[in-house]
């Protein structure tokens, strides 16, 4: 099978792909956006719970999209859990660098813990139209935690 | 019919009437690319169909040797531009049957042939309550333009059902029809579930309430053709490139006592009889609704193309293309967890499906590694989308250079999916 392929759907993709982690509708979220790509019709909602201190205390999903974006949308709702606001925009800076093949002799500022678990989706450099699906969530949850209703990102 | 038979009928068939596909091909440039290292598999003519040689090598010839502006210069070049812009119209009137090229306006593309329509009739006679009846299984292009007119006049939209087969009910459609409807706007071919409309049913009922017809044929010219005189419609829409024709060229067919009933869609130059800052006098159609340069080289390029399918026999290719949507139909069908998305009594050669486990913007992600080109997504069809309660299928669409094998190939191709999804 071809590389490129082998690397876009690796083993831990496929796994949060089918069994997405954090896949609810907390209670007691205090912000939430709706995220679409109309050029595939996925359609995601990110649900935050945001401490006083800008920190997330709680960060969950539901909607539907293909393995890219479900994954994508699975790990990050694991790993900004715990993090500020601009932690997360930080992460969310090198993730989009990854993802656009932009990160190679830069200095990436998240925990390189979470950049390591994040590169598994870079794959998508390979494939410039489905950059958008990996960073769908990210876009979500950046127009959740600053107040938005939706986002889009055509 | 057994995979093995239909394969056997489709040599049969090229043993009484030979259609040689392997000639075709060699048409066409994109036939002979590679994808990915491998030969492409091309299964995405609905969105955009290839260019034989025929079209590149008008239009070549036409830029360097035939080019000037049309309608306007005494001079023999602009002249020779102008005769082979109104013979391309001449082309496209023949091959619809038209009763004159003068019922033949050339715009961008089928959309802007809708949206002229929209804006032109709706708002010469159409009045806040007026009602358009659109079917459940129309592009966007056939739905946003009358929700813009909605939204200035005030109009209705109706919307006319399907089954669960994706067949258009007539008796349902006939229900909604009434005397405050003024237009019926149906596509002829869905560009989802492939479904042919009873387009010459819906025209008469149409008429039969008092209301004109106009038909989105964006898909429907390509595999099944049109007369618009047996149809009897008052509208039928299309584009160049889905035909094998350019890019930026569509066409507006209009019967022309109603064309010339019509204000015009946009001012400009070319359109005009006599110009003062007081008021202005229109030229009857197509003039009056092509303002500005047109598209000369592209409705060139889109009259070879029309001569080019012509010439091998639109009965001949839509032909060749049933055999390969059986085919399709019979072995992606035979694919566990494989669900075909519209099997319609009269459907084109469109086949949607979706493959459990494995959204469609994954399986044509993958499938393209192995150099099989088809579509994924909504196909701005989203309302349709939800009628058959899925998000997004992955769309097989063929033409005239399909062969059988493309078909196993994405059959093929497919077990790959199936290996990663498991």
């Amino acid at each position: 099978m071809d590389d490129d392929i082998r690397e876009l759907y690796q083993e831990v993709i496929l796994d949060h792909g089918k069994h997405p982690r954090n896949f609810r509708h907390p209670g007691d979220a205090n912000h939430e956006a709706h995220g679409n790509n109309p050029l595939c019709g996925d359609r995601l909602t990110v649900y935050v719970r945001l401490g006083e201190d800008q920190r997330i205390e709680d960060a969950a999903f539901e909607g539907r999209g293909c393995a890219i974006s479900v994954a994508s949308a699975s790990m990050m709702t694991d790993i900004v859990r715990g993090k500020t606001v601009s932690e997360v925009e930080a992460l969310f800076d090198d993730f989009h660098k990854m993802c656009m093949g932009e990160d190679e002799g830069v200095a990436l500022r998240g925990p390189e813990e979470d950049l390591d678990k994040l590169r598994v989706l870079s794959g998508v450099r390979q494939f410039p139209m489905r950059v958008k699906c990996a960073t769908l969530a990210w876009h979500t949850l950046n127009e959740a935690v600053h107040g938005g209703a939706t986002t889009s990102t055509e | 019919m057994s995979a093995a038979s239909v394969k056997a009928a489709a040599q049969v068939s090229v043993g009484n009437d030979f259609y040689d596909v392997e000639a075709i091909r060699a048409d066409f440039p994109a036939m002979s690319l590679l994808i990915n290292g491998r030969p492409l598999v091309f299964l995405d003519s609905g969105a955009s169909a290839q260019k034989p040689n025929v079209v590149l090598e008008r239009m070549d010839r036409a830029y360097r040797s035939e080019y000037a502006n049309v309608h306007r210069g005494a001079y023999r070049l602009s002249e020779l531009a102008t005769e082979n812009y109104e013979n391309a119209r001449k082309t496209v009137a023949k091959f619809m049957n038209a009763a004159s090229p003068d019922e033949i306006v050339f715009t961008r593309n089928a959309t802007a042939s809708v949206n002229l329509v929209a804006h032109s009739f709706g708002r010469a006679f159409m009045k806040a309550g007026d009602e358009v009846v659109i079917s459940h299984m129309e592009h966007h292009a056939n739905i946003v333009p009358w929700q813009l007119l909605r939204d200035i006049l005030g109009i209705v939209i109706k919307v006319a059902p399907i089954d669960d087969d994706g067949n258009f009910l007539l008796d349902e459609f006939a229900k909604l029809l009434g005397p405050r409807t003024k237009l019926v706007a149906i596509t002829h071919c869905s560009n989802v579930l492939g479904t042919i409309t009873p387009i010459k049913e819906i025209a008469r009922l149409a008429h039969q309430a008092g209301a004109k017809v106009l038909f989105d044929g964006a898909q429907g010219i390509v595999h099944a053709g049109i007369d618009v005189r047996d149809v009897d419609c008052d509208f039928y829409v299309f584009t160049g490139h889905k035909l094998y024709g350019p890019t930026g060229i569509g066409v507006l067919y209009g019967k022309k006592d109603l064309m010339n009933a019509l204000p015009p869609y946009q001012g400009g130059g070319d359109m005009i009889e006599i110009v003062t800052f007081e008021k202005t006098t229109y030229r009857e159609t197509p003039a009056r609704f092509e303002a500005g340069t047109p598209p000369i080289v592209e409705a060139i390029g889109l009259a070879a193309a029309i001569d080019y399918v012509t010439g091998i026999g639109l009965d001949r290719i839509a032909r060749h293309e049933l055999t390969l949507r059986d085919y399709a139909m019979e072995q992606l069908g035979a694919i566990d967890g494989l669900t075909i998305i519209g099997r319609p009594r009269e459907k084109g050669p469109i086949v949607s499906f979706t493959l459990d486990g494995a959204h469609p913007h994954d399986i044509a992600t993958i499938i393209d590694s192995r150099g099989v080109a088809v579509r994924a997504g909504h196909h701005c069809a989203q309302p349709l989308m939800e009628r058959c309660n899925v998000a997004a299928t992955a769309r097989a669409s063929f033409g005239m250079y399909n062969r059988l094998e493309d078909v196993d190939a994405l059959v093929d191709a497919l077990k790959t999916v199936k290996d990663i999804f498991g």
